[in-house]
């Protein structure tokens, strides 16, 4: 691996954070839902997406980020917030609807909007992609060498902003990598009984743009794709469009019965898991031993509770605040 | 009633380009986009001679891609520009809302106020020279319906600079619908009130300040838009008749000036509600709503309305002619309320 051991060290902290911070708000979103699954109910009420299985596309990217860069995602985006840096107890307590959240309980956890970093979120498949161009369009306006990241499910690249936010971007030239998270399923459909080619990284053909496909599910083939292609961008030589294969381990959302996947893709898609598969690639090759991992997982572990700690200590906003913040 | 001290007259088509010069002039984040917007200078002039001064980077001609350009002035506004986005005809927004009332809309209340969205979405609204279904409609009550825009539509060439100016400055999302038949265009019959007195030095309009646009005593006539210049032309033919009508012109639904609308009818007693928007579930239920909650006690009458009924605006000359507000539907509807 061609890749400075820090920054292998830091994909592996990364994953590990997020995959502490899913498995806690998984725990936590159950606690008081059971037995009778109530939707409304509990610490954390709501559709609950959560990205375990997906780490490796958020944190390939993370060592290439300069402060101001823009991203946009999905309606499951805490993997690529936590990438990114965004508030760990902000982005917690706005998940459990309190006044210290990073919308102050107004979001909830598709709606997570930060500042610094920047970073944006949607409810709505597609929605951010033509976002991303316009952040672009202003970091060209500024005159600064920053980029944008548009994130989106492979679900999304059958929509219409997906088509007219790459056409625009490759028109203008804007410093645009659109990133799709392929997890071969938009809720229960396959790709296959969605997109009319196996790969939408050959979309990019359509409009003169670089076009990659990660075939694996893996940090280090992320890390050197998106490098290229931020790169490309930072240099001012317009958008790519890279897909990357990866698995969503759980379901579409919390209390999904997950009907639509059999057993053996299941079973299979549990045996890749890209934490454990990378882990072992980095003891493997001395990079970090299982003692130094264990280590690892103690720091990511106490961050994620102090995030939660932060969100359940964090008041409730006063009822009447629903008013507030609908204008400037 | 708002007097102005000049002597130079404007349409409101350059009233509306010049408070865009002047403010790109003057705020380098200001940027236009949209389609046409460019060496056309919009197909109603909303952006004319701005080219020549800005070149094509800060007025930038987008194709046909509403969702992408619309969401892309969504991005450049959470990140420091103030972009004016056009919607050609506000009958398109069918291709492109989620941008606009999904995300424009919401993204400062989902940041809890942390981020803001200063995005002028400009768009053409109105019917009356038909062009039929897809064309002529206003829907400014479906945009006022969902929170978070501000939604400005003016009728004069002084308001539609002032409040342009308002809302490049404004920090929230604001619609801004100018009529085409109040425009001033040179290739559509205008209402002589189209044109009017404009100060050269910039300024504003507050954005939620109704006007009223004729003073009188015995019915309020409350309306938006071309509408206003048609209520004005009735309210000459009424004055004539011994009827003093008073004139309220809006200027913009969100937010929306209900104690203008309050005190007028509490001056008048008797109320018609005038819309070229569609009649149920919009403008003239929530004028009347508002006029019902706040100066019950004080109507003679219950109060009337003149919308365009609830069909699709019609092509033919005839069929169009019916189916919106006219000089002739307000003055019969103000006749039958003093005489009813």
């Amino acid at each position: 691996m061609d890749i400075p051991n820090e920054h292998l060290v830091d994909m592996y902290e990364t994953m590990v954070r997020i995959r502490r911070f899913e498995e806690r708000i998984r725990e936590m979103y159950f606690a008081d839902k059971l037995p009778a699954f109530d939707i409304a109910a509990g610490l954390i009420p709501g559709e609950m997406h959560l990205a375990a299985g997906q780490e490796p596309v958020a944190v390939g990217m993370r060592p290439h980020l300069k402060a101001g860069d823009a991203i946009t995602a999905t309606h499951r985006p805490h993997h690529i917030a936590i990438a990114q840096g965004v508030d760990l107890n902000k982005m917690a307590a706005e998940i459990f609807g309190r006044e210290t959240g990073l919308g102050r309980g107004k979001g909830g956890h598709m709606h997570l909007f930060s500042v610094e970093p920047n970073f944006g979120c949607s409810g709505i498949i597609g929605e951010g992609m033509p976002v991303a161009v316009g952040a672009a369009l202003a970091f060209r306006f500024k005159g600064t060498d920053n980029i944008a990241l548009s994130y989106f499910g492979e679900g999304a690249a059958n929509q219409g902003a997906f088509h007219e936010s790459i056409n625009l971007a490759a028109l203008w030239k804007l410093p645009v990598v659109f990133v799709c998270e392929d997890n071969a399923y938009a809720i229960s459909v396959p790709k296959a009984a969605s997109t009319a080619i196996p790969d939408n990284s050959d979309r990019a053909s359509a409009y003169g743009i670089p076009g990659v496909l990660v075939s694996e599910n893996d940090p280090v083939a992320v890390y050197e794709v998106m490098g290229a292609a931020m790169d490309r961008a930072r240099r001012g030589e317009g958008p790519s469009l890279i897909e990357i294969k990866t698995d969503r381990l759980w379901g579409h959302f919390e209390g999904d019965a997950d009907a639509y996947r059999d057993d053996e893709f299941k079973d299979e898609m549990n045996q890749r898991d890209p934490l454990v598969v990378f882990g072992q690639r980095l003891a493997d090759e001395g990079i970090l031993s299982a003692e130094e991992q264990t280590a690892i997982q103690e720091v990511q572990y106490a961050i994620v509770e102090e995030a939660l700690e932060f969100a359940l200590a964090s008041p409730y906003p006063e009822p009447e605040a629903a008013l507030d913040h609908v204008f400037a | 009633m708002t007097t102005v001290e000049t002597d130079r007259k404007l349409t409101m088509q350059k009233a509306i380009a010049e408070a865009v010069f002047q403010e790109m002039d003057v705020d380098p984040s200001v940027f236009v986009m949209g389609e046409d917007v460019g060496v056309y200078g919009g197909i109603f002039g909303s952006t004319e001679g701005l080219l020549d001064k800005f070149g094509p980077e800060r007025i930038i001609d987008t194709p046909i891609s509403e969702t992408g350009f619309i969401g892309a002035a969504v991005g450049a506004a959470i990140n420091g520009m103030r972009p004016i986005v056009e919607l050609m005809f506000v009958d398109f927004f069918g291709v492109c809302m989620d941008q606009i009332y999904n995300n424009m809309a919401k993204i400062h209340y989902f940041s809890g106020g942390n981020i803001k969205v200063p995005v002028v979405l400009t768009t053409a609204v109105g019917g009356g020279y038909s062009d039929a279904g897809q064309h002529s409609q206003t829907l400014w009550g479906m945009f006022a319906h969902l929170p978070g825009m501000k939604v400005v539509a003016p009728s004069s060439a002084y308001d539609a600079k002032g409040l342009m100016i308002a809302a490049i400055r404004d920090d929230n999302p604001v619609v801004y619908m100018f009529h085409k038949g109040a425009l001033g265009l040179g290739w559509m019959v205008n209402n002589p009130r189209a044109t009017g007195p404009v100060p050269v030095e910039p300024y504003e309009v507050p954005i939620g300040e109704a006007r009223i646009a004729r003073e009188g005593s015995d019915v309020t006539v409350v309306t938006i838009g071309l509408s206003v210049h048609k209520a004005l032309d009735a309210a000459e033919t009424l004055d004539s008749q011994g009827v003093s009508v008073e004139v309220l012109d809006l200027r913009s639904l969100v937010p929306l000036d209900r104690e203008a609308v309050v005190a007028s009818v509490q001056k008048t007693h008797r109320l018609v509600v005038v819309d070229e928007d569609y009649q149920s579930f919009g403008m003239t239920g929530e004028i009347i709503t508002t006029a019902v909650e706040g100066a019950f006690e004080y109507l003679d009458a219950p109060p009337v309305r003149v919308a365009t009924p609830d069909i699709p605006i019609p092509y033919s000359h005839g069929l169009e002619k019916w189916a919106l507000p006219s000089e002739e539907r307000i003055v019969a509807a103000v006749s039958g309320l003093v005489s009813g």
